[in-house]
């Protein structure tokens, strides 16, 4: 025996859309933790905060799967399902990416070169930083569902997603930064390692994308 | 008349277990987005249900029973053979009543208003005759059927904008919903009562003029504006509560509003449901009291009414309650603002239809309602899967009930002549 009436009401995918971000943003947050570790060269730190980013990872994956599965074709959405799924697997691939930066980072052994150490912390926390805006953004969906999209709420997300593409375009002026010291340091450095040092620097670039990517998706189901 | 007793007893035996039916599946429709939005609990559902259910089939279902029970049929034909009127109205209550408990028992949703009009369309078509149906009147009900949940849906609609513009989308949302809440209640009460008064109540003696209507509907609504004002006065601010969720201190004066919201609706479904109960009985027991005569212009006994609204308060308070707390166990992003406009819509096109005399499917009427707030962008997802299962199962419905009434109708007819 059931309730018709009330079955009608599925269960909304964005409560569990921000519990996915939130995750996400965790897992990023501890790239700060492992660089520091990287720069301090402490090798047990080191494995300790990239094995708790493959599990911060792992679990984002699973909120993940479980939001596409609550999300079936025939549900009746205030956003297009599309711009849902989409946004889904912009987050997670921000996980994935903070996995791949802490794995490569530990396999190889990498050590930053000390001339731009500082720098390149700085520009890991202004990538986690994008991150952070673009959860604070997301976490504004219920409220968004609350107000039917419409009104104030939505010019406080747009100023948030502002903010978002402010943090970002900072990572690319330290992200410019960093390549030219890089650049005139490299010849110092045994070339295989440059090559890497360049590879991180561009997916540490490839974090705040992708945290600029979610916002921009969020600004598109604004204007649904 | 022979048989007299024996008619009038079946009649009431299968009148009152379709209204058992109703309280024991229907409410809980009827009651869904009240529960749902967490504005009132388990044990409340239960009190307004049947105090609300039984006042609104008592003071507001004559019309609707009046057109079930003479309203489709042309009895001019059968002037000379009343019994045939009868078997045909006792095989329509128990092919209501035995589809709404076979549709229960698979889980199927079923409207009871669609079966007890497929049912007497069905055997007044087949057993008396085609011309013995007044398809017109049929017609209109039949477009009713579409026209109410479009119409509770552009009402949800008007209501949740209205909402956005005057509450949520302020600069002190809670402010505001204490200032405009009282003014959404009175309105609750004004067109509740009025409806309902228009109607008029002489069967309860009391005869109004149109001006007393619209004086005493006012008064009911100011005076459940000024009860509610005291409760949302109480409520107070918790700044810590809004972190993760802005809106829910707003949602707590909502939750008032959506209180009366559920008074109304469970008025409502009472007023328009009772009718598929005890329409069949009123015209069985028209043509007996009146010795056999079809007589046109018989008055509604107001027993009949009140045996409806026992039978669903019974059935709600027996079975009914079951299918309320399932929904109490489960946990849903509808919050009381947005219940509210879906439930309101629902129940004043649902009184409007019941005051006009239109049997309309309340179920129907409330998930139009839902999809207005839906398309307004006001909803976290909606199973349209289940929706149109909802509304396939009258076409469904209508055919059944109408199959069973023939059946039933000549073992009747068999048995009795």
């Amino acid at each position: 025996m059931s309730n018709y009436v009330f079955r009608m009401f599925g269960s909304s995918p964005m409560r569990p859309l921000q519990d996915h971000m939130g995750k996400v943003h965790l897992c990023a947050a501890e790239l700060v933790n492992f660089f520091e570790a990287v720069i301090a060269q402490d090798q047990a730190r080191i494995t300790a905060s990239q094995q708790s980013i493959v599990e911060l990872e792992h679990e984002a994956d699973k909120l993940k799967k479980s939001l596409r599965l609550s999300l079936p074709k025939g549900m009746f959405l205030p956003v297009s399902r599309r711009d849902l799924l989409d946004m889904l697997t912009m987050q997670d691939n921000i996980a994935n990416k903070s996995k791949d930066i802490a794995g490569l980072m530990l396999g190889r052994q990498m050590e930053l070169p000390e001339s731009i150490a500082p720098l390149f912390l700085t520009y890991v926390k202004r990538s986690v930083d994008a991150i952070a805006q673009a959860d604070t953004a997301i976490n504004e969906l219920d409220e968004l569902v609350e107000t039917g999209f419409r009104g104030r709420e939505v010019k406080v997300v747009e100023k948030m997603i502002k903010t978002l593409n402010q943090i970002e375009s900072d990572t690319d002026e330290i992200q410019i930064q960093i390549r030219s010291i890089m650049f005139k340091i490299e010849i110092d450095l045994p070339p295989i390692d440059a090559m890497f040092i360049y590879r991180i620097i561009e997916w540490v670039g490839e974090l705040a994308d992708l945290a600029q990517r979610v916002g921009s998706r969020l600004q598109l189901m604004l204007a649904k | 008349m022979e048989y007299a007793y024996i008619f009038i007893i079946l009649a009431c035996v299968f009148g009152f277990f379709m209204a058992w039916g109703i309280g024991a599946n229907d409410v809980a429709n009827a009651m869904g987005t009240s529960v749902g939005s967490g504005a009132i609990t388990i044990k409340h559902a239960i009190i307004i249900a049947a105090i609300f259910e039984f006042s609104g089939a008592l003071l507001a279902g004559g019309e609707v029973t009046q057109t079930i029970r003479k309203g489709m049929i042309d009895t001019s034909s059968i002037a000379g053979t009343p019994e045939l009127l009868i078997y045909g109205m006792l095989a329509a209550l128990l092919a209501a009543a035995v589809w709404l408990l076979v549709a229960s028992y698979y889980g199927w949703p079923v409207s009871t208003t669609h079966s007890i009009v497929g049912a007497i369309v069905g055997f007044a078509a087949v057993g008396i005759g085609m011309e013995a149906v007044m398809w017109g009147k049929v017609g209109t009900i039949a477009m009713s059927w579409i026209i109410s949940p479009l119409t509770a849906g552009v009402i949800a609609y008007a209501l949740f904008m209205s909402v956005q513009k005057l509450i949520i989308d302020t600069p002190d949302p809670f402010a505001s919903a204490k200032r405009y809440v009282p003014i959404y209640i009175f309105m609750v009460g004004f067109i509740i009562s009025l409806v309902t008064m228009f109607k008029g109540l002489k069967h309860v003696g009391l005869d109004l003029t149109t001006m007393q209507a619209y004086l005493f509907s006012a008064m009911i609504g100011i005076g459940m504006a000024l009860i509610s004002k005291i409760f949302i006065n109480r409520i107070k601010h918790e700044p810590s509560e809004d972190e993760d969720f802005h809106y829910t201190n707003v949602e707590k004066v909502f939750a008032v509003l959506m209180i009366v919201t559920a008074c109304a609706m469970a008025f409502a479904h009472g007023s328009n449901d009772v009718a598929n109960a005890v329409g069949p009985i009123a015209a069985i027991v028209g043509i007996v009291e009146s010795g056999g005569e079809i007589a046109a212009k018989s008055a509604l006994p107001i027993w009949v009414l009140f045996l409806g609204g026992v039978g669903i308060v019974i059935g709600l308070v027996t079975y009914g309650h079951r299918v309320i707390a399932t929904i109490g166990t489960n946990i849903t992003e509808l919050t009381p603002s947005r219940g509210f406009a879906a439930t309101l819509a629902a129940a004043t096109t649902v009184v409007v239809a019941s005051g006009t005399g239109m049997p309309i499917s309340t179920t129907h009427t409330l998930v139009g309602g839902v999809l207005g707030v839906g398309l307004a962008r006001g909803i976290g997802a909606l199973n349209m899967r289940i929706i149109r299962t909802i509304f396939m199962s009258w076409v469904i419905t209508l055919p059944a009930g109408a199959g069973l009434a023939i059946i039933f109708f000549f073992i009747l007819k068999s048995i009795f002549s």
